[in-house]
């Protein structure tokens, strides 16, 4: 055993020390945007004969659908993302309906609650942004607070940096990762 | 689950010598730039994960100015051990930086007892010290170590232990030898017998582990695809502290190394985070959202007891007990921009002790609580600074790009700390005068949040 192991970490140290020279072609990004494009292929081998499922029983809506506001792409409640600027807790004016609109949702539905999730981009000490992705929260919060929602309706929670939406190293990512998200009960 | 594997140490073989230090001063800098660089890659660990291979290995950068001249015979009889004593003595402190090595080969017979040492083909070769022993089998698989440390210019012996080990204590005899040695020669105990965790990031998996100092033996403490941040030593070293947000939240951990046992330490309304031990170990300073804004708050160690320290409008965090007990480093904006604030450990008075810059965060007190490390921003770099408490003299031991979460070693000589090279997230290492510099890195994934154990005690 102790031999495999020694022979499999010398032949892992001879890649390491050949590839490492090659090394500088940068990590590789991870892109997972196109994956909805192309239907998966029908798999290759046949699946074995499978048994009679049982009906799937489902309860009939009596009354007509209604389209759930948080969730339906032409209201604005579906919108759940405010972006800052670099140093910045201020909501910006272009983020000001979002965050009225949410707010509004909130007076109407006192029974409803939501986690507002502040983030930060990469630069810095970990625990200093948390704290910073905490005040964005937060100060997300103090606006939807003054426009009716209560205390108790708003958890306020930080990812700091640890959450990046855009994983890159520059200004285009960063500006995509200084941000508060708005997450609803049950979701 | 994970199987360890280890490769025998040549990097002190003549082929590979480690040349003595050369400094140039930069002008009006407390900086070095080094002319050599010591590739000290014969250190390797590698473990099987369900990620595939991953390897930590120790690149010294510098060296002391003066590097002790040491030589390490063979020990009589140490082949028949699964690694050998002598070259994980002889790898330790030539990572330290403030040694130099000198080769044993060639003189015969290899002494093996003082009486056998002929003095003049050592100081021949220039060494100052001579690390001579024996190891011999023992009852029940064990063995009988016997080492003894001679001073070559004075002909006289310095230190002599003998111990009883099993093949599994290997290593950390080895660490403890060369603590003893470190000691002897430079008047301050080693640090060579001591772990580190980290947290390593593969994919969208986090791990954080339990490694030696000198990166063998990496243990997964805990797994998650959540983050993992900020993990903290309990003063014992049987447990750590850190913040998982497994939960869609920030939450404060205990776990138990032994045991792995785990159990929530905070988990408030809003975030919880950044633990920091007192070093009675009873409580933690923990950062809580719970009233408001981050704020320093105090929690028993086993739960509960908790009561507010800080009291500000703004952000106050990464919080640091001193050595004593007495004071609390922390950060805090409260006077516009980020600097590092001392208050006493009670909560109350409160001092600012930064005022370069705008951006200084991540205090940690040394382990003699005469001095902090602390991480500044400048012109969009990162990079580490020690302030001396009694004078407030500043010393720059870095000048990285993203240097982040410093961590003292337990006998304050070396601060490991995360950076990042070519978009990777390392793990390096920095003596308290900057000179000396080790990096550590794994074979695949980013390495971050380092945090240095205390001192073992007892095997």
């Amino acid at each position: 055993m102790r031999r495999i192991l020694l022979s499999a970490l010398l032949v892992s140290l001879l890649a390491a020390c050949a590839s490492k020279d090659v090394k500088d072609e940068g990590a590789p990004v991870e892109d997972r945007k196109p994956a909805a494009v192309t239907a998966p292929p029908p798999p290759a081998t046949t699946t074995p004969p499978q048994k009679t499922t049982p009906p799937v029983v489902k309860q009939i809506e009596t009354r007509p659908a209604v389209a759930n506001p948080l969730k339906d792409p032409g209201n604005i409640l579906s919108k759940r993302s405010v972006f800052f600027d670099f140093d910045s807790t201020a909501v910006k004016d272009e983020f000001k309906p979002v965050v009225s609109a949410h707010a509004k949702f909130l007076t109407d539905n006192r029974g409803r609650r939501m986690v507002i999730q502040g983030n930060t981009d990469e630069r810095g000490s970990r625990e200093y942004n948390l704290a910073l992705g905490q005040r964005r929260a937060d100060s997300v919060k103090k606006m939807m607070m003054l426009l009716g929602a209560t205390d108790a309706q708003i958890e306020t929670v930080s990812f700091g940096e640890e959450k990046p939406r855009s994983a890159g190293g520059d200004e285009s990512a960063w500006s995509q990762n200084r941000r508060a998200d708005i997450v609803y009960d049950g979701e | 689950m994970i199987s360890i594997a280890f490769r025998r140490s040549r990097a002190l073989r003549p082929t590979c010598p480690i040349a003595s230090a050369a400094a140039i001063r930069a002008p009006g800098r407390q900086r070095f730039v080094w002319t050599f660089i010591v590739l000290f890659a014969a250190l390797w660990l590698a473990f099987a994960s369900r990620l595939g291979w991953a390897a930590l290995t120790i690149e010294i950068i510098g060296g002391g100015e003066r590097q002790i001249p040491v030589a390490i015979a063979p020990l009589a009889g140490e082949a028949g051990l699964e690694q050998r004593i002598s070259e994980i003595v002889a790898a330790d402190l030539a990572r330290s930086g403030l040694f130099r090595m000198i080769d044993p080969g060639g003189i015969t017979p290899m002494p093996v007892e003082p009486g056998e040492v002929r003095y003049g083909d050592w100081s021949a070769r220039g060494a100052e010290a001579l690390v001579i022993g024996a190891v011999t089998p023992a009852a029940n698989g064990r063995f009988e170590l016997r080492f003894r440390l001679m001073d070559v210019l004075k002909q006289s012996q310095l230190a002599g232990f003998s111990y009883s080990i099993s093949n599994a204590q290997v290593r950390n005899t080895a660490h403890r030898i060369a603590d003893i040695i470190y000691e002897k020669l430079l008047g301050v105990p080693g640090a060579f017998a001591t772990r580190i965790t980290y947290v390593v990031k593969q994919g969208t998996r986090f791990e954080l582990q339990v490694a030696d100092a000198d990166g063998h033996g990496a243990q997964t403490v805990v797994a998650s695809n959540e983050p993992i941040i900020s993990p903290a030593w309990s003063p014992e070293g049987n447990r750590i502290a850190y913040v998982s947000f497994e939960q869609r939240k920030p939450i404060v951990y205990v776990q138990t190394l032994s045991s792995g046992q785990r159990r929530v330490l905070a988990n408030f309304r809003g975030s919880n985070s950044s633990p920091a031990w007192s070093p009675d170990g009873r409580r933690l300073a923990v950062v809580l959202t719970r009233d408001g804004n981050s704020q320093i708050y105090s929690i028993d160690a086993e739960g509960g007891g908790i009561s507010r320290l800080s009291n500000s409008a703004s952000i106050d965090t990464e919080p640091n007990f001193s050595p004593d007990g007495q004071s609390i480093l922390f950060t805090s904006d409260r006077g516009g921009s980020p600097q590092i604030y001392r208050m006493p450990a009670s909560g109350g008075a409160v001092e600012r002790l930064t005022f370069d810059g705008t951006y200084n965060v991540s205090p940690r007190y040394s382990p003699d609580g005469k001095s902090f490390v602390y991480v500044q921003r400048n012109g969009g770099r990162f990079s580490l600074i020690l302030q001396e408490l009694g004078t407030r003299q500043v010393i720059p031991l870095t000048e990285g790009a993203m240097d982040e979460s410093p961590s003292f070693a337990p006998n304050g000589r070396m601060v490991m700390y995360a950076s990042i090279q070519r978009g990777r997230g390392i793990l390096a290492a920095v003596s308290n005068d900057g000179r000396i510099k080790q990096r550590l890195t794994v074979q695949a994934g980013d390495v971050r949040e380092p945090a240095w154990g205390p001192m073992q005690k007892g095997f």
